[in-house]
């Protein structure tokens, strides 16, 4: 191994710490009617970082002495994350217009992503808490940015409480890793793991398992998902349900691919899937508030991305499965959400009765977006659940398969009491938008859903190369 | 060829979206000239496919779309599947050339048409297992906007319980697909290499799952009870012309989907089962019609006769997959084909008769059959349709449908006959419901508040008279159509 560091391999993180930083700058200088610059500042940075991580070479590889992975599954979900930050960004001046320090805003939102990217890189247990740390007291400052909001400020303050339970969970089963093998490396974890005590292991794993369940929303540390989708500043909503999600499942699928499978982790995420995706899907069964259905859709959602946690190492599909789904996840919630900004946040179910009738590219967006999270086709949530699908019967898992077939049915239901009125009922008043911008990203990622249904295969095979600690 | 007729609804769809000022009347005369489209190029496919030829499956065009699932699309016709796109082609035509009530959405009315004629078609032209499962979920959607929006009553109830239900039964037969898929190595959805390779032959249990899987997923379209409780409520609440669809071809995907997959790709463990499914069957004959005969609705009674009518087409492909003795062979034959006639007599049947309940509800915004009498007088084209759509769908000699269930009868009584005894209580039933209703609304004394009741419209004798040449045509000389038929069951009865 050469001493020297690789601190090109570090550019993407670097630059995003960079904007964050001039961001802040920038927030503290501007004056009230300019604080919407950091927008700009801050979608400067992520076209940056995501221009390096695209264009810059090489195998896939761990480096930075083993503890920072550069494989295809941490590059894939750095392009998510990084794109799906962009998207909320976008969301936000226009919905901010009215606080006068809202130029924090974009520093705390750089420094989330930063959070979420260190999450989905990490190779190394530490690298992970601090990736996880990041990501989470950034996350709490988001949820409640509307600090006159007593909705925001309880979002914040119930993601603050859970995290604050789920995080030292995960730093002590990073610790118990350590104790049994004297390292925080992942690579040195694995050569080590033979001879030692499976109890000891299994309870490691199922701490770490705990903490990442926090950041994905998933059984038993997702209580906070509702709370943040119905109460955080919209724009804040969206990313909190996307961008961490996407980091802790590439983390989770990461640790547990070292693990043998004489633990049992295999079962154990099989059943947390189960668990996420019922009772995801059961909450959201009668939400009158549509922000709050979104919300638990978003920790149903998780739970069928875990079976593909499930599969790992079991069947080819699973790592592509996980990422083409959450890239789907990622759009259709980014769309949906979008729609919520766009029509200024309006989240009881009878305000959008009629909505077709007024704004229909809007019911539009906010359609192909609830069909895309059930799985109709040929949206890109059906390529994802297809794959996903296949993975688990393939693995084995199919009680696991029948189980989210299930759920996907009840799920219909939900998303149709939404859609029901709003395509069949009527309307007499207008509904008021927020403004351009916001429209952009609605409209812009209901395309991208039907794109990327139709023409998934680019992405698809490309995902099939991807490798998860090579 | 096959890939425009598909997709030029779809365009016409896009245009009419885009169309904001379009008249009702410019938006109707084109989706009907863009509807025609399809049925121009069956009739060329239809020139250009070879009875003679060995080849299951022709007319293939094929590009790959997800080849890293091992999915492509995949399209092609067998003689079975391009008498049904024919029908359905034709049966959308009428339908959308029908008048309904647009509720001032005309352009949106149509485009869900188009879009529903894209899918269904794709559906039936489909040779890639998911290309299949694709078009089949993309109809229930069209179909719930259109009872959803321009249904009456409690419409968007019904839209809602037609979705979620139907939805069930498609991820079920999803999973089954899945299963049957993985099979195959490499992973392939290509219809034509499934049914080469057999994948689950021999395969025990997971060939019994897979196969229940087919069985309920599809079961719930075609629908057989128990599994038809979706239907009354969709029926009755959609737009007539919706209702005709519904009935004309959606529920045919059901039954079409029995023959092209379970059918033909996992013939073992469809013969081993063949006996409970013809039961299911003769159980669906019987209960359509007797529920049939209690309904006082008159578009709750003809929904109902779907479900008989039904029943003959799947005891049809039941007796088709069983037994192997060699003296069967032809009474196996006899029954695939009636079977498949029974889908395309039904479609034109059934959405003759539901196109007249709107008709009947333009003029007089009820069902219910009590309610009318004597209407001959005042309407005789309308009787005079109605009269020839009932007797068709009663079984007379002479018109499409008896075609159909003669020849399902024929191979059921060499195969199972007690159940083709049990089987024709079911067409006596059918016979004495159609004549009850012919009588309690057309015969009799015409009741006072219709004394002004208005016969049928140019536009809407000219649609119902194409769909009643069309019963005669297949009553009277059904050869043209046994022959294209007779193809493509022979090649399956006779695949060892």
């Amino acid at each position: 191994m050469t001493m020297t560091m690789p601190v090109g391999d570090l550019v993407p993180e670097l630059i995003l710490l960079l904007g964050a930083a001039v961001s802040l700058l920038a927030a503290m200088f501007l004056p009230a009617r300019l604080q919407w610059a950091g927008a700009p500042l801050a979608l400067a940075a992520l076209a940056t970082s995501t221009l390096v991580v695209a264009t810059s070479g090489g195998a896939q590889r761990i480096t930075f002495f083993g503890t920072w992975a550069r494989d295809g599954a941490a590059i894939g979900a750095k392009l998510l994350i990084l794109g799906a930050t962009a998207a909320v960004v976008l969301l936000s001046p226009e919905w901010f217009r009215t606080d006068p320090r809202h130029g924090e805003y974009y520093t705390l939102l750089l420094l989330s992503t930063l959070g979420a990217v260190l999450m989905a890189g990490a190779a190394d247990g530490m690298q992970l808490v601090i990736g996880v740390l990041l990501a989470s007291v950034t996350g709490y400052t988001l949820a409640a940015f509307h600090r006159r909001s007593a909705l925001s400020v309880e979002a914040g303050m119930k993601f603050f409480l859970i995290g604050g339970l789920a995080n030292p969970l995960l730093t002590m089963g990073v610790v118990i890793l350590f104790g049994l093998t004297g390292s925080t490396v992942y690579e040195v974890i694995a050569g080590r793991l033979t001879g030692a005590d499976p109890v000891a292991l299994a309870a490691a794993v199922t701490l770490v398992a705990i903490g990442l369940a926090y950041e994905l929303g998933a059984v038993p540390a997702h209580a906070w998902m509702p709370d943040v989708a119905q109460g955080a500043p919209a724009p804040a909503a969206a990313f909190l349900t996307v961008v961490p999600k996407i980091g802790a499942l590439v983390a989770l699928a990461r640790i547990l691919s070292l693990m043998p499978d004489q633990i049992g982790w295999r079962p154990v995420a099989a059943l947390l899937a189960a668990a996420t995706m019922t009772l995801g899907n059961l909450a959201a069964l009668w939400q009158d508030d549509v922000r709050r259905l979104l919300g638990w859709s978003a920790v149903s959602q998780s739970g069928y991305a875990l079976m593909a946690v499930a599969a790992l190492g079991r069947s080819s599909l699973a790592l592509p499965g996980l990422l083409f789904f959450l890239a789907a996840y990622t759009l259709a919630n980014l769309a949906a959400f979008a729609v919520v900004v766009e029509l200024r946040g309006r989240t009881a179910l009878e305000d959008y009765r009629g909505l077709a009738a007024r704004q229909p590219w809007l019911a539009a967006a906010l359609a192909i977006s609830f069909l895309s999270l059930v799985g109709i086709p040929p949206l890109a949530g059906f390529t994802g659940k297809l794959t996903l699908f296949l993975a688990t019967l393939d693995a084995g898992y199919g009680w696991l398969t029948a189980l989210a077939i299930v759920n996907t049915v009840i799920s219909l239901f939900y998303y149709l009491r939404v859609l029901g009125p709003a395509y069949f009922g009527d309307r007499a008043e207008a509904v008021p938008v927020l403004g351009r911008w916001a429209a952009v990203p609605a409209l812009g990622a209901a395309a991208g859903l039907i794109v990327v249904g139709l023409a998934g295969e680019p992405l698809l095979s490309r995902l099939a190369e991807a490798l998860l600690m090579p | 060829m096959l890939s425009v007729a598909i997709f030029v609804p779809l365009l016409g769809a896009a245009v009419l979206v885009l169309a904001r000022s379009w008249s009702e009347k410019a938006a109707r005369i084109f989706s009907v000239v863009v509807a025609a489209v399809p049925v121009l190029l069956m009739v060329a496919a239809w020139a250009r496919f070879d009875t003679g030829s060995d080849a299951l499956f022709q007319l293939v065009e094929a590009v790959p779309w997800i080849p890293t699932l091992g999915v492509g699309y995949r399209v092609g016709v067998d003689g079975i599947s391009l008498a049904i796109a024919s029908m359905t082609a034709l049966l959308f035509l009428t339908s959308i050339a029908y008048p309904a009530d647009y509720k001032g959405r005309a352009r949106q009315y149509f485009a869900w048409f188009l879009f529903l004629e894209c899918v269904s078609l794709g559906l039936f032209l489909a040779l890639d297992l998911l290309l299949f499962y694709v078009f089949f979920d993309l109809s229930l959607v069209g179909m719930y906007f259109l009872i959803g929006r321009w249904g009456h009553g409690q419409a968007g109830r019904a839209a809602l319980k037609f979705f979620v239900y139907t939805f069930a039964g498609s991820l079920m037969m999803l999973l089954a697909i899945l299963g049957l898929s993985l099979a195959t190595d490499p992973l392939t959805f290509d219809m034509a290499a499934i049914i080469a390779a057999q994948p689950l032959a021999g395969q025990g249990a997971l060939a019994t799952l897979v196969l229940l899987g087919f069985l309920v997923g599809l079961g719930i379209k075609t629908p057989l009870v128990p599994f038809h409780t979706w239907l009354p409520p969709a029926h009755v609440e959609a737009p007539a012309p919706a209702s005709a669809i519904l009935a004309g071809v959606l529920l045919k995907m059901g039954t079409y989907g029995l023959i092209r997959i379970p059918f033909a790709m996992m013939r073992e463990e469809f013969a081993r089962y063949a006996l409970p499914i013809a039961i299911l069957a003769v159980v669906s004959i019987l209960y359509g019609a007797l529920v049939a005969f209690g309904q006082g609705n008159i578009k709750r009674r003809i929904a109902y006769t779907s479900v008989n009518h039904m029943g003959y087409a799947v005891l049809g492909i039941a007796v088709a997959a069983a037994g192997t003795g060699p003296g069967l062979a032809r009474a196996r034959q006899l029954a695939l084909t009636g079977a498949t006639v029974e889908m395309i007599a039904h479609g034109l049947v059934t959405g003759a008769l539901f196109l007249i309940t709107g008709s009947l509800w333009q003029r007089g915004e009820n069902y219910d059959m009590d309610t009318y009498g004597g209407l001959a007088a005042p309407a005789p084209a309308l009787t005079g349709a109605t009269v020839l759509a009932a007797f068709a769908s009663l079984g007379m000699p002479g018109l499409a449908q008896f075609v159909a269930e003669f020849q399902v009868f024929v191979g059921t009584f060499a195969v199972y006959p007690w159940l083709a005894a049990l089987a024709l209580i079911g067409v006596l039933v059918t016979a004495g419901l159609f004549l009850q209703m012919l009588q309690k609304v057309f015969f009799g004394q015409l009741p006072e508040r219709w004394a002004g009741f208005r016969d049928l419209t140019p536009s809407e004798s000219a649609t119902l008279a194409v769909l009643s040449a069309f019963i005669v045509a297949i009553g009277v000389f059904p050869a043209w159509l046994l022959n294209l038929v007779q193809t493509t069951s022979s090649i399956l009865v006779a695949s060892p």
